[in-house]
């Protein structure tokens, strides 16, 4: 019974449960008892029992597994960081309360990189999560517990952010679903910030329809988050069986050097599939995406480093040293912060400082506005664009930790989009060395619709099989 | 080296940097009340504790009192301003940044009375801290307390040019500035309170030198006499330095009122590079036309335009009507005066013994505390007008009125400083020739300045209650 319930995707389970064929309960225990056997070190915390779901919820008690950087009030939200441990906030993220509000039920907090920075999970306070595919190897991240737990079966799906390509890489690498929705979709109120022009938060999920019916039920504006906008139209739910009249641009820029050969082959295959479907496919140039990793890794840092200021020790979380305020300060921040946001805070704060602005902050700026230019000029011409999401497989753990640009360019074909503020999916494509292998389709501001039914089209044709559950 | 007063040698350059608390409902970027004296840490959330994932809002009401401010002080406003990231490490500042503005600032230029705006800026207070121990100050201090009910209080920064030229201008614009915005009622501009604070910005230069010297700025003068006292302290250092052939050097200074002397802020406090950028969790401010129309209405009668009105209506010398008016709560007394006096006091008059003989009398007293009512001058103006008190009593009867507050007729009749009858009046006079027998003889002779001994003499005699005019009148009659 436990292993036919695991085995409903979400939207499933939800017009099960809708249906009085299941009982929400029924659904909670099933995948609480999995995830408390899980050996990935996918979850940080879990739900010890679920309330009842509002009768009727659209959600229908379908358990979730949020991010560990989502507030949610007396629940441990450490952002996978140790200066955050056995912080309890006293509120709720508006993303996780609206989904409550629908009718999901909290599973637990999942496993991340410290404040979303990393492309592995490997710096996480925490420990590392394993990817299910293969348990030397890394999930991606930030979002990897979201994405291993969701691949393996341990919650029938997870929110997660995305600032470079938190959502969509781990996805990718763990054969899942990954949406980052446009910049200001969904409320980040309640979210750990990690750079506040970028971050996002969105599904991941088993599937297409189940991103859709997550986003839906994500989405608007809130009075909370100044840089909240009304989604423009209703999520519908994707039902594109053909891709007739669709135009699709491939970038040469995000698609050729850099890309592992594997990943190209699943890449170009599906781009094939989606001529099969009648959609056209046209070459188009993002001259500046080249340089979205070197702008990203100024503009993060930068806003990053005043975002992790307020980790003092003074009201919340654990505090070390009290000879004086100084040696407070340096001391919980030294024992709190892991090597790589301490590297952050320094790169971002030496390019805010006086007489660098200009040179790094300044430049990396006008690098954004032309990307996203780029990106404007080519939505004249085709309705989305089509790139690998990772231009690798899941990587060995423990195999780009000793150097940093090798794991940075693992944002290599997501970073644009964030920066440019547009919304982008990946959806799982083939394998390669047996290992899943995740394309990317992005459209202009607020085309979520347009983008999940060209995904759902492309999913159905391509009929990837997940980690077998079990 | 003598030191002392600065002389003609050096002009002062002074421009001064205000922040006003607005008195809004709520917080600056979040839900909170403002309050004042409340238990510690009792109106506080998420967001002015800065927690994890928790962001700032922009309360409405607090743009509008920005927009009355800098309508009134005639500035240019910008279609849309920038918030900015103000960064540094402090236990009052819990997301380590102050959300402040920085290149694009809410407004630009601008004058109030004699003095030009430079801008106008909105941003959020920082936390109280309370220092146990002797100092009152973080050094030295055995412990501190942060009391996050002051943050995140709406504040509204005013810097003017360096446009003033002393210690005593720099108080009268400071109170020209206090009077506009309690006006508007955008804020209780209350020094001793830190509603409203001032830093001044202080150099001097050789007159008729075109360049500016080296600056200081002077924090902590919680009062409009601490102000000035703490300018000219610092006019005075600085000229000693630069006659001794030394150089001023760019610091922050803490004025101690009680020693009047100013000392250095630890450079650590000072040194800062606060690698502003703009607030990601905010949108550009852009005022709609809806917003300014209903800021622009929202403003009264500015003590600018009230002067202007004292000139044409009440005949006032233009002086004297910006005196009055440029205090608001003086103008208010003034008007609430003239029109108790309801033409028994001349409106002219009564200006000249407010301004006069009032203003001097209140010093610094905040207006809550003045016991003199408005009625009771204007009586004892017309007191005057009628001769029945003489000036020198009046004044005597307005000492009491400031002290103690009452009815001057009152005062008058306790203290017996009624005008001297008739009768009385030339038995003293008669008393007064007898004695002054020299006098008398000069007047005689035709040295008619020797009058001025017997007139001493009685207003002597009668404590002032006499008039001096009706005393001569009295000498000559009697000496035919």
């Amino acid at each position: 019974m436990s292993a036919e319930i695991v085995g409903l995707t979400a939207a499933q389970a939800a017009a099960r449960v809708r249906a009085g064929e299941l009982s929400a309960s029924e659904l909670f225990d099933a995948y609480l008892e999995r995830a408390a056997a899980e050996d990935l070190n996918a979850f940080l915390w879990l739900a010890e029992e679920a309330p009842d779901p509002p009768a009727d919820a659209p959600l229908g008690g379908v358990p979730l597994a949020v991010k560990d950087l989502f507030c949610v009030e007396d629940v441990p939200s450490a952002a996978g960081s140790r200066i955050l441990e056995g912080y309890r906030p006293p509120y709720t993220a508006t993303a996780v309360r609206n989904l409550r509000d629908a009718g999901a039920t909290l599973l637990g907090k999942t496993n991340q990189d410290e404040f979303a920075m990393g492309s592995s999970n490997e710096n996480s306070g925490y420990g590392p999560v394993h990817n299910p595919w293969d348990r030397e190897r890394v999930p991606g991240g930030s979002s990897g517990g979201s994405a291993a737990a969701v691949a393996a079966g341990l919650a029938p799906w997870a929110i997660g952010t995305d600032t470079g390509g938190s959502i969509r890489q781990p996805a990718a690498l763990c054969g899942i679903v990954g949406l980052k929705p446009t910049y200001g979709a969904v409320s980040r109120y309640g979210m750990i910030s990690f750079a506040s022009s970028l971050d996002q938060c969105g599904p991941l999920t088993r599937d297409v329809t189940d991103a859709a019916l997550l986003l839906r039920h994500m989405v608007g504006r809130d009075r909370c988050d100044s840089t909240s906008l009304e989604f423009p139209e209703e999520v519908v739910q994707p039902s594109a069986e053909r891709l007739a009249g669709m135009r699709f641009g491939v970038p040469p820029e995000l698609s050729g050097e850099g890309i592992e050969p594997g990943v190209r082959e699943v890449f170009e295959s599906a781009v094939k599939t989606i001529e099969g479907l009648g959609g056209s496919l046209e070459e188009v140039s993002l001259p500046h995406s080249p340089h979205g990793i070197a702008a990203y890794y100024v503009i993060a840092p930068a806003e990053a480093s005043a975002n992790l200021a307020r980790y003092d020790g003074v009201r919340y979380g654990p505090r070390t040293g009290d000879s004086d305020l100084t040696a407070m300060y340096e001391q919980t921040r030294h024992d709190g912060f892991g090597p790589e946001v301490r590297r952050r805070i320094m790169l971002g704060t030496y390019a805010l400082s006086s007489g660098y602005y200009e040179a790094y902050y300044g430049r990396a700026q006008r690098v954004r506005t032309k990307i996203a230019e780029d990106f404007k000029a080519a939505f004249e011409r085709v309705d989305l664009i089509v790139t690998p999401t990772s231009p690798t497989v899941a990587f060995k753990l423990g195999e780009r930790t000793e150097d940093p640009l090798a794991m940075y360019m693992s944002d290599y074909c997501t970073v644009p989009m964030p920066l440019a503020g547009i919304p982008a999916i990946s959806i799982p494509a083939g394998l390669s060395q047996r290992l899943p292998v995740g394309i990317q389709l992005a459209g202009p501001a607020f085309s979520e619709n347009r983008i999940l039914d060209s995904a759902y089209a492309l999913e159905q044709a391509i009929g990837f099989e997940g980690v077998p559950v079990g | 080296m003598t030191t002392g007063a600065p002389t003609r040698e050096y002009e002062p350059i002074i421009g001064l940097e205000m922040h006003v608390q607005l008195k809004t409902r709520t917080k600056m970027f979040c839900g909170c009340e403002l309050s004042f004296g409340d238990e510690p840490n009792t109106h506080t959330c998420p967001v002015c504790l800065g927690h994890p994932g928790s962001l700032p809002v922009v309360n409405v009401r607090a743009v509008e009192y920005g927009l009355m401010i800098a309508l009134a002080l005639r500035c240019d406003i910008a279609p849309r301003s920038i918030f900015h990231r103000k960064n540094y490490f402090y236990p009052d500042l819990p997301k380590g940044y102050q959300i402040s503005q920085y290149d694009i600032p809410l407004a630009r230029g601008g004058r109030l009375g004699d003095v030009r705006i430079h801008r106008v800026h909105l941003e959020e207070d920082a936390a109280k801290l309370v220092h146990a121990g002797e100092s009152g100050r973080i050094h030295g201090s055995e412990a501190s307390i942060v009391d996050f009910n002051r943050g995140g209080t709406p504040l509204v920064e005013i810097v003017t040019e360096p446009d003033i030229r002393s210690p005593e201008e720099a108080a009268e614009f400071g109170r020209l500035l206090q009077a506009t915005m309690r006006r508007m009622g955008v804020s209780d501009v209350n020094m001793e309170e830190g509603s409203l604070r001032a830093d001044a910005n202080v150099s001097i230069r050789p007159v008729g030198e075109a360049s500016f010297g080296t600056k200081t700025e002077l924090k902590n003068m919680n009062s409009w006499t601490f102000l000035r006292r703490g300018i000219q302290a610092e006019l005075e250092r600085q000229e000693e330095i630069v006659r001794s052939g030394g150089e001023v050097v760019q610091e922050t200074l803490h004025f101690d009122p009680q020693a009047g002397t100013l000392s250095p802020l630890r450079s650590k406090e000072e040194a800062h590079d606060y690698r502003y950028f703009p607030e990601p969790d905010l949108v550009p401010l852009a005022p709609t036309e809806e917003m300014l129309e209903r800021a622009g209405a929202a403003i009264p009668e500015l003590p600018g335009e009230r002067a202007q009105r004292f000139e044409r209506d009440l005949g006032l010398p233009e002086e004297t009507a910006r005196v009055l008016a440029h205090r608001f709560e003086l103008g208010d007394f003034y008007e609430r005066a003239v029109s108790a006096g309801d033409g028994a006091a001349n409106p002219k008059t009564l200006a000249n013994w407010v301004r006069n003989e009032l203003v001097p009398r209140l010093g610094d007293a905040e207006p809550e505390q003045w016991k003199v009512e408005p009625a009771a001058l204007a009586r004892l103006v017309a007191l005057v007008g009628e001769k029945a008190v003489s000036q020198s009593a009046a004044k005597e009867v307005l000492d009491t009125l400031v002290s103690e507050g009452g009815d001057p007729q009152a005062i008058v009749d306790a203290k017996g400083l009624g005008r001297a009858g008739a009768d009385e009046l030339a038995e003293v006079v008669e008393r007064a020739l007898a004695e002054n027998a020299d006098a008398v003889e000069k007047i005689k002779a035709g040295q008619d300045k020797a009058i001025g001994a017997i007139v001493g003499a009685v207003m002597r005699e009668t404590k002032g209650r006499a008039d001096g005019g009706e005393v001569q009148r009295l000498i000559r009659q009697r000496l035919g």
